[in-house]
């Protein structure tokens, strides 16, 4: 039990070391990514003057703008760049073999591998977002009550565990195709239309709106945003995040029985 | 010996290659045409959506806009399919000395580097944006097209796409005093999210300022806004600055991006040889 703690202590450290040589280009890549906002934020401006009303659906000009800097906290959370497309590199090239020989259980590294990088991502980022919240703080509603807030972050977590899971399924079906990245295009698409990254889903017309409602997606971003904005509250505040964790436990059983039946049909490519 | 090479006839050369390499891979080349399409189709969604709770942008009907896009996509597209790959393959040819090979070769280096590769696939957007473009001209209201506006707006667009070359070039030929710029493409994209934008939204105190920024310095607004405007809304004469002032930034850019292309290879160390 002892040695093997210390087996996961090991690869995360090593993941961490690895991640923190990039720290510079880290947080310029982090500013720069708050660049559309700038744009969002003018858009916005001039489809509220031009439309007259104050509200579209619920949200009101300072909403959106909030809502847009609260998805990209969470797609932080829960985006994966490389997970899915990776596991394919490994299995395209062989180099998945080792998982089969070394004791090591392939999703486990992963996801550790996964946490050093998030990890080393929030303390870098820390700051670019800080700054940036700050700076845009009168778009922000206010603090939250103590109680939606552990919601938010409940639901953060679950978010990235969701991305990991969802991903890292899309990532084992490598095994049959050996190519997927067109597969993973269409899911990219997918989770940027759907995910509520692109616009608040409340205004999507109603059969999409039930649509993204049966789907993992909003969960990826729409949700933690609109819970942070105290636009769900009570029941179904409870109810969602009861939804987003089952989500998740669904993708971490997929996730392994695809893995397991992977492994079965896996034939050992590459040298 | 005085030896000229013949432009075209490489460039032409550069062409059938490209598509024969493209062609080699043909499902490959189907997904990645299928891919930029959606991609577009996507963000056409979303001002759809948009235009459901506002009647206009900036001044730009549902339809104008739906020009604007149009335009947006031809820009794109074009700047995709001639310039992009090979910019890319700039700053890796840099990291790795293979542009020794395109130093020692008889013709102008700007030319080879930027035109040797084209993607094919990168064209299938130019398409949907001239079905596009058919299907919203008719629909804006009050709009009579004359022959100027038909016979300018291409010579807008190619103009915009090389204002766009230009601020990629010089993007990429950074690479050379960086010894590697592997965020080119990120820089880009964020550079250019400003263009795709009616520059009537830059307003205000921190918009004003930067509207100018990126009309005067870096003339992306330039790009989409003029070509789309020409096409978009009835000609007027207080625009027509706007119309003089893109063929003033073009030129611009396009020496302004060969200068520094030449001040960058004078800094160029062979790597690796």
């Amino acid at each position: 039990m002892l040695a093997r703690a210390e087996t996961w202590w090991t690869i995360l450290k090593i993941c961490l070391e690895e991640r923190l040589v990039y720290r510079g280009d880290f947080a310029l890549g982090t500013l720069m990514r708050f660049l559309p906002i700038v744009t969002q934020i003018f858009l916005w401006t001039a489809v509220f003057a031009a439309a007259g009303s104050g509200l579209i659906m619920g949200f009101s000009p300072d909403d959106i703008i909030a809502y847009y800097l609260l998805t990209m906290l969470a797609r932080a959370f829960s985006s994966m760049p490389g997970l899915a497309s990776g596991i394919a590199r490994q299995v395209r090239e062989g180099e998945i073999k080792k998982f089969l020989i070394q004791p090591i259980d392939l999703i486990s590294y992963l996801l550790l591998a996964r946490i050093a990088h998030k990890s080393v991502y929030y303390l870098v980022a820390a700051g670019p977002f800080a700054l940036v919240y700050y700076l845009c703080r009168s778009y922000f509603p206010g603090w939250p009550p103590l109680e939606v807030f552990a919601a938010f972050l409940l639901s953060l977590v679950l978010a990235f565990l969701l991305g990991f899971f969802l991903e890292a399924t899309m990532g084992m079906i490598a095994f049959w195709f050996l190519e997927v990245s067109s597969l993973l295009f269409v899911y990219m698409l997918f989770t940027f239309f759907f995910s509520g990254h692109m616009f608040p889903l409340d205004f999507l017309p109603d059969p999409w709106r039930t649509f993204v409602d049966f789907m993992p997606f909003k969960y990826m971003a729409y949700f933690p945003a609109v819970v942070f904005l105290g636009k769900v509250q009570g029941t179904e505040l409870v109810h969602g995040l009861m939804i987003q964790a089952a989500w998740v436990l669904g993708f971490i059983v997929l996730c392994r029985v695809t893995m397991q039946a992977g492994f079965n049909r896996y034939s050992g490519y590459g040298g | 010996m005085s030896y000229q090479p013949s432009y075209l006839g490489v460039f032409l050369t550069f062409v059938r290659n490209s598509l024969v390499r493209d062609m080699t891979f043909r499902a490959n080349f189907i997904i990645d045409t299928i891919s930029s399409m959606s991609w577009m189709i996507m963000n056409l969604g979303f001002y759809v959506l948009v235009y459901q709770f506002t009647p206009n942008i900036g001044g730009w009907g549902k339809y104008q806009f739906f020009v604007f896009i149009a335009t947006t996509m031809f820009v794109n597209s074009l700047v995709q399919a001639f310039f992009m790959p090979n910019a890319e393959e700039l700053s890796e040819q840099v990291r790795t000395g293979g542009l020794d090979f395109a130093l020692l070769k008889p013709i102008d280096t700007q030319f080879l580097v930027s035109l040797r590769r084209i993607s094919w696939s990168s064209l299938g957007n130019f398409f949907v944006a001239l079905l596009l473009l058919i299907y919203a001209v008719p629909r804006i209201e009050g709009l009579e097209l004359s022959l100027w506006q038909v016979l300018l707006y291409p010579v807008y667009v190619l103009m915009g796409v090389l204002i766009l070359y230009s601020v990629m070039i010089a993007l990429a030929a950074t690479s050379i005093w960086l010894g590697r710029n592997q965020s080119l493409y990120d820089f880009w994209f964020y550079i250019t999210n400003f263009s795709r934008y009616p520059m009537e939204i830059y307003e205000g105190t921190w918009g004003t300022p930067l509207r100018q920024l990126f009309t005067f310095v870096i003339p992306i607004l330039v790009v989409i806004n003029v070509p789309a405007r020409l096409m978009a809304k009835p000609l007027a004469w207080e625009h027509s600055w706007l119309a003089v002032f893109g063929v003033v930034a073009t030129l611009g850019s396009l020496l302004g991006s060969r200068w520094v292309f030449k001040r960058a290879l004078w800094s160029y160390r062979s790597a690796s040889s």
